[in-house]
C-alpha cells in the first residue's frame, strides 16, 4: 500500500466504539428491534452463554460447547437480530447460576423459551426439568416419563441437544447401569455437578 | 455478529462521510433501519448493503442540513469544510476535491474497506466502474498530494 491509501485507511478518530455501540442497542432494544440478546457468564467451570429472547431464556451454552457455533446456530434458528445486550432474565439467571454454583440455589425460577426443542424432544427435557435437585434419573426412565418407554436412545439425544443445560439438568440423568453417561458440557463437569448436588 | 463485524469501519467511514458530530446519528439510523428491514432482504453482500443504507442517510442528514442545496438541487460536495476541518488527517481535503463518484469509490474503498465487487454493490454501478473510480480517484489523489 502507498502512503495514500494508508492515510485513507486509517481509521477516522470519532466518538469511542464502545459508547457508539452500547447507544445504537439500547435505541435497538427499546424500539424492540432485538428478538435475542446475550450475555457471557463466568462461572467456575468457564464461560456460559445465557441468551435471551422476548419470552425468556432460550438457550444456556455450556464452556465446553463452541460460542461462534451458539451464536451462529441461534442467528439462525431464532433470529438475526441478536446482540450481546443485558436483559432482566438474563441477569436473574446469571444471579441464580451463582447461587447454584454456589451451593445455595436448589431450583431456578426463569423464564424459559422453549422454541429450540419440540416433539418428543421437548417432553423429555420437561421430564427432565421435573427431576429434583440432588435426584438422579436413567434415561430409559425418563424415555417412559415423555411417554416412550424404551426410547432411551432418542431420550440420550434430546438430553445431548439440550438447549437450557444446568436449568433444565440434563445431568442428573444417568445411564442405567450407574455409569454417569455423556455429557455436552463434558463427563468431568457433569460429575461436579453430581458432587455440588450430594450424590457423588 | 454484523454489528462488530461490520459496524466500527462503517462507523469510522461516516465519520469521514458527514463529520464526527453527525456519525453517530447517522450511524444509528442506519443500523435501525438495517434491523428493521433485515428479515425482507436478500443480499449477497451484508457489508454493502449496510454501507449503501449510510450512504442514503448520510445524504438525507445533508439535505436536512443544508439550508442552500445547490442549483441542481444535488448535495454533491461532501464532506463539508467544516468536516475535513475535524479530520485528522488533511487528506481528506483532496478528497472532498474528487468527483463525487470518485471520492464515494474511494472513501469506501479504503476507509470503508470493500471489495470492489461490494463498492459497485453498494453504489449501483458495476464492478469495471468501481474499480474504475478507485483507480482513477487515487490517480488524482496522488497528482494532488505528490506520492511516490
Amino acid at each position: 500500500m502507498s502512503e495514500i491509501e494508508d492515510r485513507l485507511a486509517r481509521p477516522a478518530a470519532g466518538s469511542s466504539w464502545d459508547r457508539v455501540r452500547g447507544n445504537l442497542l439500547a435505541s435497538a432494544e427499546s424500539e424492540g428491534l432485538l428478538d435475542v440478546t446475550y450475555e457471557v457468564h463466568e462461572t467456575p467451570f468457564g464461560e456460559m452463554i445465557v441468551a435471551a429472547s422476548r419470552e425468556g431464556i432460550v438457550r444456556i451454552a455450556l464452556p465446553a460447547e463452541d460460542a461462534g457455533q451458539v451464536l451462529d446456530s441461534l442467528a439462525a434458528r431464532v433470529s438475526p437480530r441478536l446482540a450481546m445486550l443485558g436483559r432482566n432474565s438474563i441477569t436473574r439467571a446469571r444471579e441464580q447460576l451463582d447461587s447454584y454454583f454456589g451451593g445455595n440455589l436448589r431450583e431456578f425460577e426463569l423464564p424459559l423459551d422453549w422454541r429450540l426443542t419440540g416433539g418428543f424432544r421437548r417432553s423429555v427435557l420437561e421430564q427432565t426439568a421435573a427431576i429434583p435437585y440432588g435426584v438422579t434419573a436413567s434415561y430409559g426412565e425418563i424415555a417412559g416419563r415423555a411417554g416412550s418407554p424404551g426410547a432411551s436412545r432418542a431420550a440420550g439425544s434430546a438430553l445431548a441437544n439440550n438447549p437450557l443445560p444446568i436449568v433444565v439438568p440434563c445431568h442428573r440423568v444417568l445411564r442405567s447401569d450407574g455409569k454417569i453417561g455423556a455429557y455436552l458440557g463434558g463427563t468431568e463437569m457433569k460429575r461436579a455437578l453430581l458432587e455440588l448436588e450430594g450424590r457423588r | 455478529m454484523a454489528l462488530d463485524e461490520h459496524g466500527p469501519r462503517l462507523h469510522a467511514w461516516l465519520v469521514t462521510r458527514v463529520g464526527p458530530d453527525r456519525a453517530d446519528d447517522v450511524f444509528q439510523e442506519t443500523m435501525l433501519a438495517a434491523l428493521a428491514a433485515w428479515e425482507s432482504v436478500t443480499v449477497s453482500s451484508l457489508k454493502a448493503w449496510l454501507f449503501s443504507i449510510a450512504n442514503n442517510k448520510a445524504i438525507d442528514e445533508e439535505r436536512r442540513a443544508v439550508r442552500r442545496p445547490s442549483p441542481e438541487g444535488e448535495i454533491d460536495d461532501w464532506p463539508s469544510a467544516e468536516v475535513t476541518d475535524r479530520l485528522d488527517d488533511p487528506v481528506w481535503d483532496e478528497v472532498r476535491a474528487l468527483p463525487g463518484k470518485q471520492r464515494l469509490a474511494v472513501s469506501l474503498r479504503y476507509q470503508g474497506d470493500l471489495s470492489h465487487r461490494q463498492i459497485a454493490e453498494a453504489m449501483g454501478i458495476s464492478e469495471a466502474a468501481a474499480r474504475r473510480n478507485v483507480f482513477e480517484g487515487l490517480k488524482n489523489l496522488r497528482e494532488r498530494i505528490g506520492d511516490e
